[in-house]
């Protein structure tokens, strides 16, 4: 039979027309609203280009003992800070110091948006199943979806520049955070919050006395994969006019400048390895509680 | 007898989607493996009648998956029943608000728990001001407060330690002082002993014991273990399949078990050790020139009655002789009983 060797599928013309008839939707959409979404994004676009310019213009020696400072007080370990101080030297050394703030500035502006949109999204998840149920798939496909895919709307809707960047940065970066505070807050003891419960504590009295503080072991992991997996986006950004270190990556690529493409891909990797170790070390000392022993 | 604290009255709670159109059933007589076979529910807790009095030590007790857990949840709503009241000092429990709910939380009963259900990233004093900080109360009362029930539970000095630096008998320790410290009259314990080795265990119904002697709360106790429920208990409630099966003192337990579930319970306990003189002595007197008071224990009286050489002896309550115990009722009365001939013991 006929059917079994051709597969039904739409005729060229109707298939034509499908795809017409959303690229076209898409772009009556945009061009009618790009422009309000636009001035939307504004005082969040004004702000990271100020944040960017503070952080290149800043004397470097200064930039470089905040660091020492920051990963002090996340760490508290001294080969750490050692560690810090002598990547930055280095990258600056190698003539890569203004991408790497820039990137430093976009991983920290996209961190805080997802730390501030995903914990209070997991949270809400973890109190519904439904809601649970809903979320997840759409932080699956956010996940799973090649992010050239979407960058084909933000870019008709946004144009090339920093937001559009951000927003990819976030759709890839989004989804651990969310995922490991709906989980950290579900796998809190139930013994726990039925004691809670038992003292007659209020639903804000959990939350904050019991659920956020038993599930920041995995609220940390979430901050930690969200800033590993923006790290990962910064060369994708970099093809919609994000500055930083993904911009000489892209142009190595298509010129095959290996020398380029390599010290600014281990400077990226140095800063990965940097911000994990900070972060790692602060959510070990979160939970220095959770030791036995005497003394401790 | 002393005044009704607590009294629950036709309490059923059924697991399912449609517990309530279950009670019928279970009313007309569905038994828990029916309920679950035919209908996919599970039953929880069947026609409770309980009359828990004051300033007494309850004892619920029941093998696992007789709904003691289950029940003592009911009495601070941590579960809703299915269908029957509450009522705790005549007030409605099921009726209040979640406001009223909250408030009877905080001020009236407080709970121990089985593992203990300590927040690990707070200290001792933080865990054990736990429930005044919920109230509200003042930093400076919760910290004197908190520190009075430390010292009395024997923790001194380990007040800044974390949970997870203690032992297990400590820990529990930290469970009751943060209970006690909200001064609620009724203190709810569901297994608080379980999880402890025998040793602690024995250690921690003495601080009980000692601790009521002088508080006079009234306390709920969930036990598996009945030497435990015979230790600590001033009356006892047996569940099982969510249902009541006896309830009453230690004594009337172990001289009169109402079906072969509660025989087999009792019968590897010490009866010597639970049963005291006046639970078997009879009408008259002897003049054997022996006088025992009336609430000294068999384990005790039968060797002394052995050293004076006498068989039988006067029972003594307030100087006067209230019966006679002779030598052979005693030790008939801590025989182990036989489960009636040819009755099967089943426990579900």
């Amino acid at each position: 039979m006929a059917i079994f060797e051709e597969f039904p599928s739409l005729g060229r013309t109707e298939l034509r027309d499908l795809k017409k008839g959303i690229d076209f939707a898409f772009k009556d959409f945009s061009r009618d609203n790009g422009e309000a979404i636009e001035s939307f994004f504004d005082p969040l676009m004004f702000f990271m280009v100020w944040f960017e310019k503070l952080l290149i213009n800043a004397p470097w020696p200064l930039m470089i003992l905040i660091f020492a400072v920051l990963a002090w007080l996340g760490a508290r370990s001294i080969p750490i800070v050692i560690g810090t101080i002598v990547s930055f030297l280095a990258i600056g050394w190698l003539g890569m110091w203004e991408d790497t703030m820039a990137t430093v500035a976009i991983i920290s502006v996209a961190t805080f948006l997802c730390i501030g949109l995903g914990i209070p999204l997991g949270i809400l998840m973890s109190r519904s199943n439904r809601l649970q149920a809903g979320v997840t798939p759409i932080l699956d496909i956010m996940q799973t979806i090649p992010s050239f895919v979407y960058l084909i709307p933000v870019v008709m809707l946004l144009g090339i520049g920093k937001v559009p960047g951000l927003i990819a940065v976030c759709i890839y970066a989004l989804p651990p955070i969310v995922r490991l505070t709906n989980l950290g807050i579900r796998l809190v003891d139930k013994e726990v919050l039925e004691a809670a419960e038992s003292f007659g504590s209020s639903y804000r009295q959990k939350l904050f006395d019991v659920q956020i503080p038993l599930a920041l072991p995995n609220i940390f992991a979430g901050v930690n994969q969200t800033i590993m997996m923006a790290l990962a986006m910064v060369v994708i950004a970099s093809m919609i006019g994000v500055k930083g270190l993904g911009v000489p990556v892209l142009r190595a690529v298509s010129n095959q400048y290996l020398a380029l493409g390599l010290m600014n891909g281990l400077a990226i990797v140095a800063l990965a390895v940097i911000f994990d170790r900070v972060s790692q070390a602060y959510g070990k000392r979160l939970q220095k509680h959770r030791q036995g022993g005497h003394g401790v | 007898m002393s005044d009704i604290k607590v009294s629950i009255k036709n309490l059923y709670k059924i697991f399912g989607p449609n517990g309530k159109d279950m009670v019928q059933k279970v009313e007309d007589g569905a038994s828990k493996g029916s309920l679950q076979a035919e209908h996919q529910h599970v039953l929880g807790l069947s026609n409770v009648n309980i009359d828990i009095p004051a300033r007494r030590i309850q004892v619920i007790m029941g093998l696992s998956g007789s709904g003691k857990s289950t029940l003592i949840r009911h009495l601070n709503r941590l579960i809703e029943p299915t269908s029957g009241q509450i009522f705790v000092d005549g007030e409605n429990v099921l009726a209040m608000s979640d406001k009223e709910l909250r408030e009877f939380r905080r001020n009236k009963m407080s709970m121990v728990f089985q593992k203990f259900a300590l927040l690990p990233h707070r200290t001792v004093i933080d865990n054990v001001s736990y429930g005044l900080k919920i109230k509200g109360t003042d930093k400076d009362e919760m910290k004197a407060r908190s520190q009075k029930w430390i010292d009395r539970v024997g923790l001194s000095g380990f007040e800044d330690n974390y949970p997870a630096q203690l032992s297990g008998g400590m820990q529990q320790r930290v469970g009751l002082a943060r209970a006690l410290a909200t001064d609620a009259e009724i203190l709810l314990m569901d297994e608080a002993f379980s999880a402890l080795d025998p040793l602690i265990r024995k250690d921690m119904q003495d601080i009980l014991l000692d601790l009521q002697e002088e508080l006079h709360k009234t306390i709920i106790f969930i036990t598996h273990d009945l030497d435990e429920a015979l230790h600590i208990g001033d009356n006892i409630v047996i569940l099982r399949d969510g249902a009541v099966i006896q309830q009453g003192s230690p004594q009337e337990i172990v001289l009169d078990p109402a079906d072969d579930y509660v025989r087999d319970f009792i019968k590897d306990i010490n009866r010597a050790r639970v049963l005291d003189v006046s639970a078997v002595m009879k009408p008259g007197s002897t003049d054997s020139g022996l006088e025992l008071p009336s609430s000294l224990t068999l384990e005790l009286g039968m060797p002394a009655m052995v050293k004076a050489d006498v068989v039988s002896a006067n029972v003594m309550r307030d100087g006067e002789v209230i019966g006679q115990v002779s030598l052979a009722d005693m030790i008939g009365s801590i025989a182990r009983p036989e489960s009636h001939e040819g009755e099967q013991v089943t426990y579900r």
